[in-house]
């Protein structure tokens, strides 16, 4: 038994592959308009017609002053539009893309798995952003929403994106073995992201819900992740309305790492490069 | 690249699927630089065989070496040396051509240039088209042009003419020999026997997950299958003989008959009729109608 032969020069590395899937990802992904306008579209749209809606005849929430509609659906639309970019966009797309093959090809070279997913990442990080800025800008030119002055606040910010954003990713990796097939990926993945905007106080004044409902919410990234938002983007007198009376800080940071956690494990264990039905 | 050690060896291969035995005790051997073709029906056991030895799939038996290595456990390093173009993809559709090329160029050490590879398939006007705007021909080429980016030693193209036009499929073939003169080795599955012939150094047909007959295209099935056959009437009666001299027999009907034979044919049995034979085994005589 011989050992293969060295290869004449050295293998990529795995960072500059990872860009250059990254940018491979990003170009392909701004070209499939129907999905970047549902995703980035979808946020801005539900802003505007929640805070019309609730915010009629100048209605506010919480104790006189309030807080006008939009301010407050704002932070819920956040977490959203990052729960949209990570975990929706990457649960079809990969299903999508095992499916037809795509996977199986990368799988036939040797560009490494870690590369495959730093430009998934990167993906998922550069379009969460750039719709978030989208989002942030509506609701301050267009709803007036103050947008937060402390360096403090716009810290949470970062951290609350961050964590959301990868524990989104990783889960999106995992949940994009469920659907059987890549026709199928939107119609399994669709109404996981609607329940959870529905229980987690994407839509409705997160109190105002049964508290069943909040319990059940609380198991889930996308209650943490819009409270968390909400700390950014409200008055410190709002963290009085929250149901515990905290913005709770260590629990969503403690949630989100615990589903990062279980994405990864999850995700490493079940992933496939090729259909079920294929080997 | 070592010259002496073959590019493939396969001991003994072994794959079931449930109830089904996809690979029954296949050997195969590929020397370096030849084009091998495998031929075999539907359900053969081709595609499990080429997915075992491209890493795909675990065997369940036997021994498999390409390149010097185990498949099932061989790395990028070995990747890097193997080209795969799969039987069917309908991926990618929203980048173009040229984009494509150019990246999966970049995951091999010693990559082709991506824009020669571009005009080797035949999709320098087709650069910046988007691939959900290609024809099925032109995505096979570009499958095949992803393939070949890499500069592998190795290759495998699993029916990769299918939908072709014949124009198409000529301009494939020559292309396909033009890595063989590089040095390619290159393993192939097709279901045109046309294709076989015009191309391989060597036909392995498949049948039950075993090797039933191999041998260069002009030899496969041995003298027996090869045979001519030579047919003619006696007062409207068929006769027909095989034979390994044909001039032989028609020079004595000439004789018996004292000048023009009546209804004389001689006919050899194509690449196709000798295939057909060897997968069909119980239609044998069919055969030699059809090779009519």
């Amino acid at each position: 038994m011989t050992a293969p032969a060295a290869p004449a020069t050295t293998l990529p590395g795995t960072l500059r592959l990872g860009v250059a899937r990254s940018r491979l990802e990003l170009r392909t992904y701004f070209r499939e308009r129907d999905a970047v306008v549902f995703i980035f579209a979808y946020p801005v749209i539900m802003l505007a017609i929640f805070s019309t809606v609730f915010g009629q005849d100048g209605a506010t929430v919480g104790p006189s002053p309030g807080i006008p509609f939009a301010q407050y659906f704002l932070p819920g639309m956040v977490a959203t539009g990052v729960m949209l970019s990570s975990f929706q966009s990457l649960a079809i797309s990969i299903a999508v893309e095992r499916d037809e093959g795509g996977l199986k090809r990368l799988r036939g070279t040797p560009l490494p798995a870690t590369s495959y997913f730093a430009g998934k990442v990167g993906q998922v990080l550069v379009s969460s952003l750039v719709q978030t800025a989208l989002l942030l800008l509506v609701a301050a030119v267009l709803f007036s929403v103050p947008m937060p002055s402390t360096a403090d606040a716009w810290g949470t910010f970062a951290w609350v994106f961050l964590l959301g954003t990868a524990s989104g990713s990783v889960l999106g990796v995992a949940f994009s073995s469920v659907p059987r097939s890549g026709r199928s990926a939107s119609a399994v993945v669709t109404p996981v992201v609607l329940v959870l905007q529905f229980i987690s106080g994407v839509f409705f004044v997160f109190n105002d819900l049964p508290s069943w409902m909040q319990a059940v919410a609380s198991v889930f990234p996308l209650k943490w992740m819009a409270q968390g938002m909400r700390s950014v983007f409200l008055p410190p007198a709002a963290e009085a309305f929250e149901v515990s009376g905290s913005w709770q800080h260590g629990a969503t940071a403690a949630v989100l790492v615990a589903w990062l956690a279980v994405g990864l494990v999850v995700g490493t264990r079940t992933f496939r490069w090729t259909r079920r039905d294929d080997g | 690249m070592n010259g002496t050690e073959p590019a493939i060896v396969v001991r003994d291969l072994r794959k079931r699927y449930g109830v089904k035995q996809a690979v029954d005790g296949l050997d195969l051997t590929v020397d370096a630089g030849e084009i091998v073709a495998v031929l075999g029906p539907n359900g053969a056991g081709k595609t499990t065989t080429i997915e075992i030895l491209e890493g795909y799939r675990r065997r369940d038996d036997g021994h498999v070496r390409v390149l010097g290595a185990d498949p099932q456990t061989a790395g990028r390093a070995w990747r890097s040396r193997v080209g795969i173009v799969l039987q069917s993809a309908n991926d990618l559709a929203e980048a173009t051509v040229a984009e494509l090329v150019r990246h999966f160029a970049q995951y091999y050490p010693d990559p082709r240039d991506a824009d020669e590879v571009i005009d080797a398939v035949g999709l320098r006007e087709k650069a910046r088209t988007r691939v959900r705007q290609l024809s099925g021909g032109q995505r096979r080429r570009l499958d095949v042009a992803l393939g070949i980016v890499g500069r592998p030693e190795l290759l495998f193209l699993d029916e990769p003419t299918t939908g072709f036009d014949p124009e198409a499929r000529r301009a494939f073939w020559d292309l396909v020999r033009g890595l063989r003169t590089d040095g390619t080795t290159i393993l192939l599955t097709t279901h045109y026997l046309e294709e076989a012939e015009a191309l391989a150094d060597r036909v392995v047909v498949v049948r039950d997950g075993r090797v039933v007959a191999e041998g260069a295209p002009a030899e496969l099935g041995g003298r027996a299958a090869r045979q001519a056959v030579v047919r003619w009437s006696v007062d409207g009666t068929r006769h027909e003989e095989r034979t390994e001299t044909p001039t032989a027999v028609v020079t004595r009907l000439a004789a018996t008959a004292g000048g023009e034979v009546a209804g004389l044919e001689v006919v050899r049995p194509t690449l196709e009729d000798v295939y057909l034979e060897l997968i069909g085994g119980a239609h044998a005589d069919d055969m030699v109608e059809i090779a009519g």
